[in-house]
């Protein structure tokens, strides 16, 4: 009987097999697996269906970064898994939760190993030392895994180094469920092979064998042909002997079902200003004068999915929260990074990031948010940075580099040494267009230029200072782009917040009346009445702690809401905005 | 194993269901097909159509329609779908040509109501990044009881063989059976006017059907065999990305799948399956 155990790790692919850009199609006790190796080498199995429509994701496109499906283009991922981008639906963020199945892999002896659900390590092979091992062709056999591994017993073949001979003695030196050792031996020749036995399916098998020495090049394929033939000719033999036998019935693998939540229309799930995860300052650094970068790793597990466009907030030591949008490349997962510009007059968070935070320290961060969010479906991207204003378009630029969309990326800044992130700049090559050392006068006629030929189709981002933003959006108005077709994000909202109002909000859905008073905010009320809101910059300038206006006038005071949305006075940032009518309800 | 279990949903077996395309069926030969997991023979002859259970050799109802042979494996409870654009003379009626598909019938008729592939799967016809964004669109039931869906839109570099240039195409889907679907689509020549596509799907078991699309194109500027290529090109486009759904089998579980906002035709196509007990090529909901 076949041991299913969903604990122990079997080899399910060759180190060799994960070939530049490829998908594997993997397989363990019935389950199918898309295997892929990225870029950096990171080694991703995963569950191999697409969860939209069940799709096999070995037939996906490995991009180096992230895994495309064949059907409906949606984008997951390295490491996490976790969808990034929904083509069908281009101006939203998908749910971070969008979150494929994924399998432990290490790689060791030349193999790619997984389990379901493993206890322990990788078994040690005494047999094999690490390193200059020679990895045989897998050869699959029509059979169970247990009668392969009683065949095996048998298989006789020659040390390297006699090949030409044909009297080794061979020996079996440890056998195990899924795997044995022998060793041959002829004269001064010997040499081990483990066989590990893959237990495809009830009544299907890979043999992976290995040699515990990599041969002198010129003897190397005669070796591999040797095991290659012998090998084969056992699989006849077992398949010959089973033949007749009835065939057990082939496993059904279970599919986890997706959470209730995304089986409806995707929404953000509620909550509020947390710092849910852990992470370490894996590396600090100048990124250009005045800006620092850091690296932020997690502590164990991993990090979440984020998407182009995406920010974190980070708690800091001295109780400062403050946002940074991470700029990281599609499937740059392991870690975070952030760049934080020194502000003159500090309140106490970029000051402390550059001058307390060290390698080492310990983080609390929030979950990647993305209010952002970049479409992908434009026929032509214009990216607009001032300053610091690069860190969100940094990322959006190196995702259409990557997916190799039509895109410029035009960073204004003081000066060569103001340009932060040159190494991953660099990397776009003729798509970076830096303006140096313009004053407002100078940039607002190059902004001119560059929006001077608004198409149907094209989209732009905007983020940098708040006078520059301010210009940019009214040139990009008077060159006739249309609102919906400019996107932007401001680092702060500089407008006075008047609190002197006072009024009343009645929350709809959770059937809620409440005053709010002077000095307090909508969103303060809301969670002191007990209902779980997100909110991050708390000062009308990130988007998250949006609601929809079902009757009322809105006093709109954040930065984050176009004019059209402001006018339409369907949406309000519960933060900072408040009511000009004596009521305000709210879809909450 | 799956691929034994016949069919007890009533909704099917006491529907019609076509089992070949006539050109493909000789006078005098005998034809095998296989309908809901059962076996039958067909055969033509001077008095009509003889079609008759493998199984038990006993004969089941068959009748011919727009070019195709149809059985009903039970006591058909309503007839044939009326196509009244399928009278019009200044039509062409054809087969679009019959291609089996190893997945649930029921998995090919969802595809056959989805825009968001036409970028990935039809690339430079039916779609073309980075144009995927699938707008808004309404679904309903008839009087009827058809899943209907309209204002459906989408970009098409080429959107049919008379085509010339990139243009938004408006479609309306309909689900008619539970293996039956269809699909109006703006004609490019006569823009007010529509062409019409009619998936009959033959449920050959439940993790296999055969598809058959009777077109019923406007004449104007187009051939019988221009319209029947494309058609076979779009289809072979299709085949290999149902061929790899996992499950072969539909699951009616909302949460077997993850829908988004484009799919809300499907989701209501799933769930009127549900209502209507269809099980067969299906993955039941969990409870």
């Amino acid at each position: 009987m076949l041991d299913q155990s969903r604990n122990r790790w079997h080899p399910i692919a060759a180190s060799h097999d994960l070939a530049y850009r490829h998908v594997f199609h993997g397989q363990l006790l019935g389950r199918e697996f898309a295997v892929w190796r990225a870029d950096d080498e990171y080694v991703n199995i995963w569950e191999n269906r697409c969860l939209h429509r069940g799709v096999r994701l070995s037939i996906g496109i490995n991009d180096g970064r992230e895994l495309k499906c064949q059907y409906h283009g949606w984008r997951y991922s390295n490491r996490t898994a976790g969808c990034t981008y929904i083509p069908a639906h281009p101006a939203d963020a998908p749910a971070r939760t969008i979150t494929n199945r994924t399998f432990p892999a290490v790689e060791r002896y030349g193999f790619i190993w997984t389990a379901e659900e493993p206890s322990g390590e990788v078994p040690e092979i005494a047999a094999l030392p690490e390193g200059d091992l020679l990895v045989l062709r897998g050869i699959p056999v029509n059979a169970a895994a247990d009668r392969v591994v009683e065949h095996l017993k048998t298989y006789r073949f020659q040390p390297v180094g006699a090949l030409d001979a044909d009297g080794a003695e061979v020996s079996v030196e440890a056998i195990g469920d899924f795997s044995l050792t022998l060793a041959a031996r002829e004269g001064a020749s010997a040499t081990r092979c483990v066989l590990f036995v893959q237990p495809v399916d009830a009544a299907r098998s890979v043999i992976r064998g290995v040699l515990d020495k990599q041969p002198e090049a010129d003897e190397r394929i005669a070796v591999l042909r040797h095991h290659n033939q012998r090998l084969s000719a056992l699989r006849e033999t077992i398949e010959d002997a089973v033949r007749g036998e009835p065939a057990p019935a082939p496993i059904e693998p279970v599919f986890e079902r997706v959470s209730a939540e995304l089986a409806e229309m995707p929404q953000p799930t509620p909550h509020g200003r947390k710092a849910t995860l852990r992470v370490e300052v894996a590396r600090k650094w100048t990124a250009a004068d005045g800006i620092a970068g850091f690296e932020l790793a997690p502590l164990g597990g991993g990090l979440p999915t984020f998407q182009p466009g995406a920010h974190i907030d980070v708690h800091m030591p001295n109780g400062e929260i403050r946002q940074y949008s991470v700029i990281n490349g599609p499937g740059e997962s392991d870690r975070f990074s952030i760049g934080v510009k020194r502000e003159p007059v500090s309140k106490g968070g970029s000051s402390c990031m550059h001058e307390t935070v060290r390698e080492g320290d310990v983080l609390a961060i929030s979950e990647p948010r993305n209010n952002f969010p970049l479409r992908r479906d434009a026929t032509k991207t214009l990216l607009v940075a001032g300053g610091i204003g690069i860190t969100p378009l940094l990322a959006m630029a190196q995702a259409l580099h990557n997916q190799q969309l039509a895109f410029e990326l035009h960073y204004f800044a003081r000066d060569e040494a103001q340009m932060a992130f040159r190494d991953r700049l660099d990397t776009l090559g003729e798509a970076l267009r830096p303006h140096l050392g313009l004053d407002p006068q100078a940039t607002g006629d190059t902004l001119s230029a560059l929006f001077s030929d608004y198409q149907d189709g094209m989209h732009l981002y905007l983020c940098g200072p708040g006078p520059m933003l301010e210009a940019a959006r009214r040139v990009a108005a008077d060159r006739g782009w249309p609102e919906s077709a400019v996107h932007f994000e401001y680092f702060k909202n500089t407008n006075e917040i008047d609190d002197s109002s006072t009024f009343e909000v009645a929350l709809a859905r959770s059937c809620l009346t409440f005053q709010v008073p002077a000095g307090r905010t909508i969103l303060d009320m809301i969670r002191e009445n007990g209902v779980d809101m997100p909110s991050s910059c708390e000062q009308g300038a990130c988007g998250t702690c949006l609601a929809t206006v079902i009757e009322g006038e809105p006093d709109h005071q954040d930065v984050y809401l176009n004019d059209t949305e402001k006018r339409s006075g369907t949406k309000i940032m519960t933060c900072v905005s408040r009511a000009r009518s004596a009521r305000l309800v709210l879809d909450l | 194993m799956t691929m034994d279990r016949t069919c007890g949903d009533p909704v099917l077996v006491n529907d019609w269901h076509i089992i070949a395309d006539l050109t493909a069926l000789p006078h005098g030969r005998i034809r095998m097909a296989r309908l809901l997991g059962v076996d039958l023979t067909a055969k033509k002859s001077e008095t009509g159509y003889t079609v008759k259970r493998l199984d038990t050799n006993e004969p089941v109802a068959a009748t011919e329609r727009y070019g195709f042979l149809w059985a009903c494996l039970g006591t058909p409870e309503r007839d044939i779908v009326t196509i009244p654009e399928a009278a019009e003379t200044d039509r062409h009626i054809i087969s679009g040509g019959s291609i089996g598909v190893r997945v649930s019938g029921l998995r090919a008729v969802e595809n056959f109501l989805d825009m968001g592939h036409f970028p990935f799967v039809h690339t430079g016809s039916l779609g073309e990044e980075p144009h995927t964004e699938v707008q808004p669109y309404k679904v309903h039931l008839t009087e009827g009881d058809e899943v209907l869906a309209t204002e459906c839109r989408f970009f098409q570099p080429a959107a049919s063989p008379t085509a010339s240039g990139g243009m938004m195409v408006d479609y309306v889907y309909k689900v008619v059976r539970p293996y039956t679907v269809a699909l109006y689509k703006s004609n490019p020549v006569q823009p007010d006017r529509l062409d019409v596509i009619f998936l009959f799907v033959q449920p050959v078991d439940e993790e296999s059907c055969i598809a058959h699309p009777l077109l019923c194109y406007l004449k104007d500027g187009i051939d019988a065999a221009g319209v029947r290529a494309f058609m076979q090109f779009i289809f072979g486009q299709d085949k290999p990305i149902l061929e790899n759904q996992l499950p072969k089998r539909l699951p009616l579980d909302a949460r077997a799948e993850t829908p988004i906002r484009a799919d809300a035709v499907s989701v209501y196509y799933r769930r009127w399956l549900r209502d209507h007990g269809v099980t067969y090529g299906a993955i039941p909901a969990r409870h």
